[in-house]
């Protein structure tokens, strides 16, 4: 397949970015997504131009470092499926394709495709996690924890923190990851002597870092490769005002 | 040099508790006199960061993805194995140790490995209380399943996203650290050179990966936990990123490497399906509980998978190996699934795949059953080849997966370079020569949440050690050091990239020191190996500059060490004149094709210490005593 592709360029977090237009030839169907840009980047090196830099590690959609918009749909178009697992078949010869970094405030660009999400990690820093030092843990087996409740926090758990759901957001909101985190650990009997402080210090945090507010659009369920439900952002919600009201 | 290993005197399964209590403690309050350097925040990092800095002791974590959380550990599937027998199936601590002594072809240092078993418990306990989500069965407690290489059920898992939530729960642990300020976190950092004074370790050399910028970074000890170098033949499960660079660096500077040749390759992966293939996918082996590995008894025989009669098919590891069955060791699978390619009943495009079929358990069980147990792993298989695992079985094919060698440690986790400790696939220390499923994770967090941090105060209590300043002049030569090389390699000009350097270097290794070696093909290897990697510094083309965030450049510098390391992984395969798990010499097998040791003459570790550019590495063994376990030839049959 011949693919003509506009990858937003831009040498540096401070400099001008732009559209630069690329031909990307004998693209097989059974390539992914970054190896057809591994493919137009070794052109060109061969060129002597500079690469197009992108994120990626796993290249097999967890560990939540790739992602870019393509065609102005976070990851792409296929559901459930992040930048690194899709692949060409789901093209045709002779398509367009436009690539862009995460657009977000909170997420400024390194360079190209790069962006910084330092943001989420400090979202998890402000709460997401169980106070629990190293060696103190009870028997393993000593609370049961409900089946369904187990599955359901694994749903949650799931999330890889890509930032698809902030880049679809009209708002540029943060809501889907933190509500992800907030429930997989509420639903856990682990998670409950904290509950309510940190549904009060991930939101604040949240803030702090300049991501908007959720109003319900829903374009963050659609966008997430983990099929992260906006049910959760309700149970968010619902801490969040309990622990407002209660702890406040 | 002699090795010493430092494992405490008395009976095997009270050397732990003994050895907690006779080394040295720092005392509660002088542990924020002291700072520790963590490079990797995986696992074995992210948990001895956070628990370091718990205990009190300042730590400076460095990876070099944007966050700790992109760690290749959160690409493990399957699960991770702990001796609670739970299941009550005749499980122990001590049946673990041995499954793990076999399992590894008797290469491992038992006091370790019982060590590990022992610690496996605790494990689980902490994962638990950190509100890791595992499988639950419908009463509330925890879920097992069986994996490769036992006859237990020992296996705790998340779904096929076991080292996704264990890896959250370490690296959550570390943000609340962070929170606190006991860590200072340094994510897109690279450590580029190790350094070291009078004799000890004392810092690291980073390159900022967004700014350029060369630094050191001094602390009173450094514990490397940067995982495997599997990539070394271009194409693994590891993550692109994965490299050995850290360890490598620490090796030129005097941390002996042990057992480079001892490399896993895991039997169920997605097969190549192009020369753009950029890394190779892992089918967790979870699935080999409930999958029949099969091929067409007939050569040639291109039916479509579902059209052959069970009587054409050949269930080759249910006939070879009848006790395990779909559920042998990695090494044994692999070599079987090579075998019958070879033999030219592969199937797939290119004839180098071999099919894990689902058919019975769905008929069995019910496919909900098997989406609730590999639900993720179908899908991923789906998306990838465009084949629905539901309704057709999966193709499968053996890829370099894990490196069992690594840097060599005593019982404290501590290298041959005082102050330096390695935890985690990074260091050699407890698989042996082959490494059972879902036991790496168990390492990882033994030896990052509960050894590393007790061990690392045993030398800190001990070591002298005078305060250092960037002025020092080791520290200078280290820093100029790194820019020399990082600059020299932005002069070449050459006309090749460092990819397709790496992709030749892939080719020669996994042709000449994957699964089947021999004499001849690794002296090939050795003398192909220098030829490339004189090449590389004469042909290379890297764009762009030192001062920017350039990808090119941070993969040159990883292929400049592997090409190195290649060197001395084929001359290890070539000095161990015997086949012991992950290591087949084609010149060793038994009448039956399994690998044959040679106990009376390499029942020893193989340290290698760096002798200087272009010298021939020096050789230093340590013998392995079996006291508890007897050497027995492996056999799952």
């Amino acid at each position: 397949m011949k693919l003509t592709l506009h990858v937003w360029r831009q040498s540096s977090g401070s400099a001008q970015g732009r559209f630069v237009r690329y031909e990307a030839n004998d693209v097989s169907p059974e390539m992914s997504f970054l190896e057809m840009l591994d493919v137009v980047n070794e052109q060109l090196a061969a060129k002597g131009e500079a690469p197009i830099a992108f994120d990626h590690d796993c290249r097999e959609g967890i560990c939540g470092s790739c992602g870019v918009m393509i065609n102005g749909v976070a990851h792409g178009p296929s559901r459930s499926t992040a930048t690194c697992q899709l692949h060409m078949r789901l093209f045709k010869d002779g398509d367009e394709i436009w690539v862009e970094p995460w657009r977000s405030v909170a997420f400024p660009v390194i360079k190209d495709l790069v962006v910084d999400r330092g943001a989420l990690d400090r979202i998890i820093a402000a709460g997401g996690y169980i106070g629990v030092q190293t060696g103190s843990a009870p028997d393993a087996n000593a609370i049961p924890v409900p089946k369904d409740n187990a599955e359901r926090s694994m749903d949650a758990a799931a999330c890889i923190a890509c930032g698809a759901c902030v880049a679809a957001c009209p708002n540029g909101s943060a809501s889907l990851f933190t509500a992800a985190k907030m429930s997989h650990l509420g639903l856990l009997p682990q998670g409950q002597a904290e509950r309510y402080r940190r549904a009060l210090s991930m939101v604040a945090q949240m803030d702090l870092e300049h991501f908007g507010g959720c109003s319900w659009f829903g374009e963050c369920q659609e966008a997430c490769p983990k099929e992260i439900s906006i049910d959760f952002i309700a149970r968010m919600q619902r801490d969040f005002l309990t622990a407002s009201v209660t702890r406040a | 040099m002699e090795l010493k290993s430092r494992i405490p005197a008395g009976p095997i399964d009270r050397k732990w508790d003994r050895h907690r209590f006779e080394i040295k403690l720092v005392n509660p309050a002088n542990k924020r006199r002291y700072s520790v350097i963590v490079v990797g925040t995986g696992l074995a990092g992210g948990a001895a960061a956070a628990t370091l800095s718990e205990l009190g002791y300042n730590v400076k974590a460095f990876c070099f993805q944007d966050s700790p959380r992109r760690a290749h550990s959160i690409a493990a599937q399957g699960g991770i194995n702990a001796a609670k027998n739970y299941k009550n199936d005749g499980d122990s601590i001590w049946r673990l140790f041995y499954d793990t002594i076999k399992g590894g072809d008797f290469r491992a240092r038992e006091a370790n490995v019982y060590r590990l078993a022992q610690i496996s418990v605790n494990i689980i306990d902490q994962c638990v209380a950190q509100g890791v989500p595992f499988a639950r069965e419908y009463g509330g407690l925890l879920d097992n399943r069986s994996f490769g290489g036992a006859q237990v059920s020992r296996t705790f898992y998340a779904r096929g996203q076991t080292g996704q939530q264990l890896l959250l729960g370490c690296y959550q642990a570390l943000e609340k650290e962070i929170a606190r300020g006991g860590v200072t976190m340094f994510p897109r950092t690279e450590m580029l050179d190790l350094i070291v004074i009078d004799g000890k370790a004392r810092g690291i050399v980073t390159r900022n990966m967004v700014t350029g910028a060369i630094e050191p970074h001094l602390a009173d000890a450094v514990i490397l936990a940067t995982g495997g170098y599997g990539n070394v033949f271009y194409l693994s499960t590891n993550a692109k990123g994965s490299n050995a660079t850290a360890i490598w660096r620490a090796h030129k500077r005097g941390a002996l490497f042990a057992n480079p040749c001892f490399t896993q390759i895991h039997p169920t992966c997605i097969p190549v399906s192009g020369d753009y293939q950029s890394k190779l996918t892992l089918m967790s082996e979870s699935l080999r509980n409930d999958g029949r590995v099969w091929v067409p008894k007939a050569a040639g025989d291109h039916r479509a998978p579902n059209d052959i009669p069970e009587s054409d098919r050949d269930y080759y590891l249910e006939r070879k190996y009848p006790s395990f069955g779909n559920l042998s060791p990695r090494d044994i699978a692999s070599r079987a699934a090579k075998e019958v390619c070879d033999e030219g009943l592969g199937v797939g495009p290119g004839g180098y795949g071999v099919y894990l079929d689902f058919r019975d358990s769905i008929r069995r069980l019910g496919r909900d059953k098997i989406a609730e147990r590999y639900g993720n792993l179908f899908e991923m298989y789906a998306r990838i080849t465009d084949e629905d695992p539901y309704e057709v079985p999966m193709r499968i094919y053996p890829a370099v997966h894990y490196t069992m060698g690594g840097l060599w440690v005593d019982y404290n986790l501590m290298s041959t370079i005082p102050g330096l400790h390695v935890a985690g696939e990074a260091n050699f220390s407890d698989h042996g020569a082959n490494r059972l499923g879902a036991s790496a994770l168990m390492q990882g967090l033994a030896d990052g949440y509960f050894i590393v941090p007790l061990t690392v105060g045993d030398y800190l209590a001990s070591a002298k050690l005078a305060p250092v300043t960037a002025d020092h002049a080791d520290v200078r030569a280290a820093v100029s050091a790194v820019r020399q090389r990082t600059e020299r390699m932005l002069a070449i000009s050459g006309k090749r990239t460092s990819q397709s350097f790496h992709r030749e270097l892939g080719r020669i290794m996994w042709e000449y020191c994957g699964m089947a070696r021999t004499a001849e093909g690794l002296r090939t290897a050795l003398e192909e190996i220098p030829r490339l990697r004189e090449q590389f510094w004469r042909d290379l083309f890297v764009p762009g500059s030192g001062e920017e965030l350039n990808q090119s450049l941070e993969h040159a510098g990883r292929v400049a060490d592997f090409m190195e390391l290649a060197e001395l992984m084929c001359a290890d395969a070539l000095h161990r004149e015997e086949s012991c798990g992950g290591h087949f010499r084609v010149e060793y097998q038994t009448p039956d094709g399994e690998a044959l040791r040679n106990d009376d003459q390499f029942t020893y570790v193989a340290a290698w210490q760096y002798a200087g550019e272009n010298k021939a590495p020096v050789m230093h063994k340590e013998p392995l005593h079996f006291e508890n376990v007897a050497l027995s030839q492996r056999s799952y049959k």
